[in-house]
Order: structure tokens, then sequence, then C-alpha cells
């Protein structure tokens, strides 16, 4: 298997102040001290790992742990402080406006938390919206969008608009809408959390028949340790921007790195 | 008592500076008058070639389309008709037309404006206080200028107009455009939308109803010039309110001031109506 996605040491501070921020943070400074220094918040901090072609790479973390910020590095939705990070053997930081726009468009596409649907669409535009954009023909939209909305579950609703729909079905729009684009790689940023536990499990699911069949590198980012788990091919814990401890679901259950990762575990086995 | 030796004055640098550009620049400015005119006067004979009747027919479908009630498309229709029927049907085209230029070009300049505004924080720092000084200018201090450079009649009028009528627009494209969700915003970026993409699919239609808004406040503001339009030699209903002052006419003022607030509620009527999203948006 080869790594698709390649993280080298990134971080990522926002403020005025970010080279005062680091030069602290490699001193061995913690967050808070950074923060009340330099008036820095540090998204993640040195940050290095690699995904695999065609797995479920989770990143878990609480909120505030910078996963969020994280994904958002891998379509450049936020630019790095510094570090690298390389997309199928390219450093996609060196890309210029239109290299990038490719990037977008062909090789990776995301769903989001809040869905970012567009209201003034139709769900069957909607999903069409990433071909419409690199500008496939309006029969090639259509088709696609067609057998995404099916795929998905949705038949019916193609005329509907998002605010007509429940959010377990507007995510399946998000959903679709990111498959439709057909890419390589599919960034999910928290897309089940928003949605009550009995759709969560139908998505989920969903995702992974899916996947089954698609065979996508897929970075899935959650809150939820059973959701990782259950997901996920791998996962990596975050905390405060750094990673604590990448694994198997099942080394993350038999040797959790440390107590923050012991913590999520035991209360799990609790809640058994 | 105010110091002597602290004041100073602008006024005659101001003055210096204008008799110059009138000098050196005028035969462009009166080029720029005269093809403004052109198209002034070519929009209000056509009003005026229009049948009476189908004019209000016309009025009348775009009231229905904006509105989607009939009840209020053929309150529209009635107002107007009204305005005829005092006989000032004329005087009615002659103020629509220089409304609908003015409002045209306050588009063309304002929405502009706005979108750049919402792009760039710099740009809206300057343009701010600027739009704030044409605001609360009083006209009559822009007037003068504006006439020496092009002359009487309805070319001044309208740059009055432009100046006085565009800010609200610029403000609210402004407002419209950086008030589309940012998660939406953040979508549409993550599937590789250009910039004009995202303008034309997602921000434009997103910002409409405020866009609208900014026209509808753009051309109230635009009718509230017309009397003073009308000082400086524009014609139409503005002047027979000028008259009426002038004469002690009331009747005739009270007439064309009413026949103001028809052609104000109209054209409110209309431009609220297609400022209304068409499926109402839930956060």
């Amino acid at each position: 298997m080869t790594a698709r996605i390649e993280v080298r040491s990134v971080s990522k501070v926002f403020g005025a102040k970010p080279e005062a921020a680091l030069a602290l943070l490699h001193q061995g400074a913690t967050k808070e001290q950074v923060l009340a220094a330099t008036g820095c918040v540090i998204g993640v901090d040195d940050l290095s790992l690699s995904v695999l072609e065609g797995e479920i790479f989770v990143i878990m973390g609480l909120s505030g742990s910078g996963k969020s910020t994280l994904v958002r590095h891998l379509n450049r939705l936020i630019d790095p402080t510094c570090g690298q990070v390389l997309i199928d053997g390219e450093d996609i930081l060196a890309f210029d406006k239109a290299r990038l726009q490719h990037f977008r468009r062909h090789t990776v596409s995301m769903v989001f938390q809040g869905f970012g649907l567009l209201p003034h669409r139709t769900v069957l535009e909607n999903i069409a919206y990433g071909l419409k954009v690199r500008g496939e023909s309006r029969a090639q939209c259509r088709d696609r969008a067609q057998y995404w909305l099916a795929a998905v579950g949705l038949q019916g609703y193609e005329g509907k608009w998002p605010h007509q729909l429940s959010g377990g079905m507007r995510q399946r729009v998000g959903l679709a809408r990111a498959l439709a684009a057909d890419t390589p790689i599919l960034l999910l940023d928290e897309a089940f959390s928003a949605l009550d536990p009995l759709i969560r499990a139908d998505l989920q699911d969903q995702l992974l028949a899916l996947q089954q069949e698609l065979k996508k590198t897929i970075v899935f980012i959650t809150h939820d340790l059973d959701e990782a788990l259950r997901l996920g091919n791998r996962i990596a814990i975050l905390r405060d921007g750094r990673l604590i401890q990448v694994g198997a679901p099942k080394d993350i259950l038999e040797h959790p790195a440390d107590d923050y990762v012991d913590r999520f575990v035991q209360r799990r086995v609790a809640t058994l | 008592m105010f110091p002597d030796d602290l004041t100073f004055s602008i006024a005659d640098w101001v003055n210096r500076g204008v008799d110059a550009l009138v000098t050196r620049y005028g035969d462009v400015f009166r080029q720029v008058s005269d093809s403004l005119l052109w198209l002034i006067v070519r929009l209000e004979s056509g009003l005026r070639w229009l049948p009476w009747w189908l004019l209000l027919i016309i009025v009348g479908g775009i009231a229905l389309h904006a509105t989607r009630k009939v009840f209020s498309a053929l309150l529209i229709v009635g107002l107007l008709f009204l305005v005829g029927a005092v006989g000032l049907w004329d005087k009615l085209m002659q103020t629509l037309a220089l409304m609908l230029v003015a409002t045209l070009i306050a588009v063309l300049i304002g929405i502009p404006l706005g979108v750049m505004a919402a792009r760039s924080k710099r740009l809206r720092a300057v343009l701010m206080p600027l739009l704030d000084v044409m605001q609360t200018l009083p006209s009559f201090v822009y007037l003068i200028p504006v006439l020496m450079l092009f002359g009487l009649g309805k070319v001044p009028a309208i740059f009055a107009t432009v100046i006085y009528a565009t800010p609200p627009l610029v403000r609210l494209t402004d407002l419209g455009i950086r008030q589309v969700d940012p998660e939406v915003m953040e979508a549409v970026n993550a599937f590789g939308a250009s910039r004009w993409q995202q303008l034309f699919s997602v921000q434009l239609p997103l910002a409409m109803p405020s866009i609208m808004a900014g026209v509808n406040q753009t051309t109230m503001m635009a009718l509230s010039m017309v009397v003073i339009a009308s000082m400086i030699g524009a014609r139409g209903l503005g002047e027979d309110v000028l008259v009426g002052i002038q004469t002690l006419n009331i009747g005739l003022g009270l007439e064309a001031g009413l026949a103001i607030v028809i052609l104000a509620v109209v054209i409110d009527r209309i431009t609220q109506a297609y400022g209304r999203p068409r499926h109402q948006v839930q956060p």
C-alpha cells in the first residue's frame, strides 16, 4: 500500500505573530503559555501522519483538538504556518491558483458538519454542483447526479429544496455531492456528528457499503470513539493539535498510548 | 471669538480648481452630458409614445409577476391610472425616465462597488466614510459644480441623484455578500469554484434579498430628489411641486406631491416583492 496523503511536520498558528508563537512552541511551551505570551492560538502543532491508498483514516479528538483545522489543510482551505502536505507525492502547498483549482475539482472532495448546501439550489442541482463547477455537460451533470441521488437513497427528492429535508437527508445530499465529483480522496469533517444516533448509524453503514465498492481514500473526522472504531481502518488521536497515537482500532483499545486515550477507552468500556 | 490667525479657507483653492476643470475639460464633460441626455430623452419619448393603457398593462404584468397577488397588481394599476386622471401622465413619464436612468447608473456603480467592498477590508475602510459624506453633504453643495460642468437640465439632476442614491445600494450589497453562510462559501471553495463562479452562482443569488432592498432604497432616495432636480431644470412631477410653492397653489403642489408618492409606492411594492426569496431560506 502506498501513502496517498502525507502530512509532514505541519504547524498552524492562528493570530498576528505566528513566528514568535512557533519559536515558543519549539522551546516546549504549552498551548496556554503561547496564547498568554503572544495572543496566538495553536491549531496544529508539528504534526506528521500518512494516509494509505484505499483506507478509511479516522482522526479523532475532542473539540479544540485541531482535527477540523488539520483536515482543511488537505484541500488547502487552510494553509499551514509551516510544514508540508503531499498528496500523491506532490507538494500541494506549491500549487498556484489554477493548479489548486484543478486539484480541488478532480482530486479531493469534502463533506461538512453543517452540510454547506446551497439553499437556492434544488437537491439535484446541489449534488451536481461539483460537476457543474468543473464544466461538465448538462446531461452528464444530470445523469451523474441522478445516479448518486439514488445511491444515497433520495429518489423522489430531486426537485426539493435543502430546507425541506431533515438533517439526515441533507447530509445524504452532502455525501452524494462529494461522491458525484468522483474524486479519489474524500474528506468528511464531523459529517455525521450533528445527526441523531439512529440516522448516524444508518449513514455509517451506508458509507461502509459504498466504500466496499469505491475503495476511495477517506479521511473521517469525529469526536466519537464508537464511530471511529466502527469506520476506521486506522485511527489517529489528536489532543491540543498534537498527535497522541495512531493505530488500528484494536491497538487503540488494547494499548492506549496515554491517560487521555485511556479515558476515551475506559468510558467506552463502562458504557458497554 | 475664534482667533483670526488660526482660520483658513479652502474656498479660493476649490474655486480655482473647479474653474480650471471647466476650462480644461469642459468639452469632455459636455460629451458625457450629451450622451447621457440622449439616453434619457430616448427613454422619455419612448415612455410617452407608448399608449397609456399599454403601459398600465405592462406595469400590471410586472407587478403580478413580482407580487404574485392579483389584488396588489390591480391596486398598483389603479393608482397609476389615478395619476393619469389628474392630468399628470406626461410629467409622470418624465419623472419615471429620470428615475430609471439614475437607478440604472446607481446599480451599475453600486453593485460592483459593494462586491469589491465585501472582498477587501481596506477598500471598505476607505469607502464607508466616503458614502457617509455622499449621503450627508447637502445636495446643493455638489449641485453647483455639477451645474458648471454639465449645464442646466436633466443631466446634472441625474448626477445629483446618483450621488445621493448610490450609497445604500453599496452598503446593502456589501452586507448581503458578507452575510452569506461561511460554511456554504467554504463548501463551494472546496469544490474548486473560481471567483466568478462563487460570485455569480452563490454570493449574488444569496445576497439578492439584501441587494434588492438596496435597489429599493436607491429608487426611494432618487424619488426624494425629484423636487431638487426640478430646481435645476429637470422637468417632471417635481416641477409642479415647485410651481405650487412659488405661486402658493397648494392644490397643484399637493396633486404632484401625491403623484410622486404613488410612483414611490408602485416602485417600492415591485422591488420589495422581487427582493423576497422565492424559497424561504431557513438557517
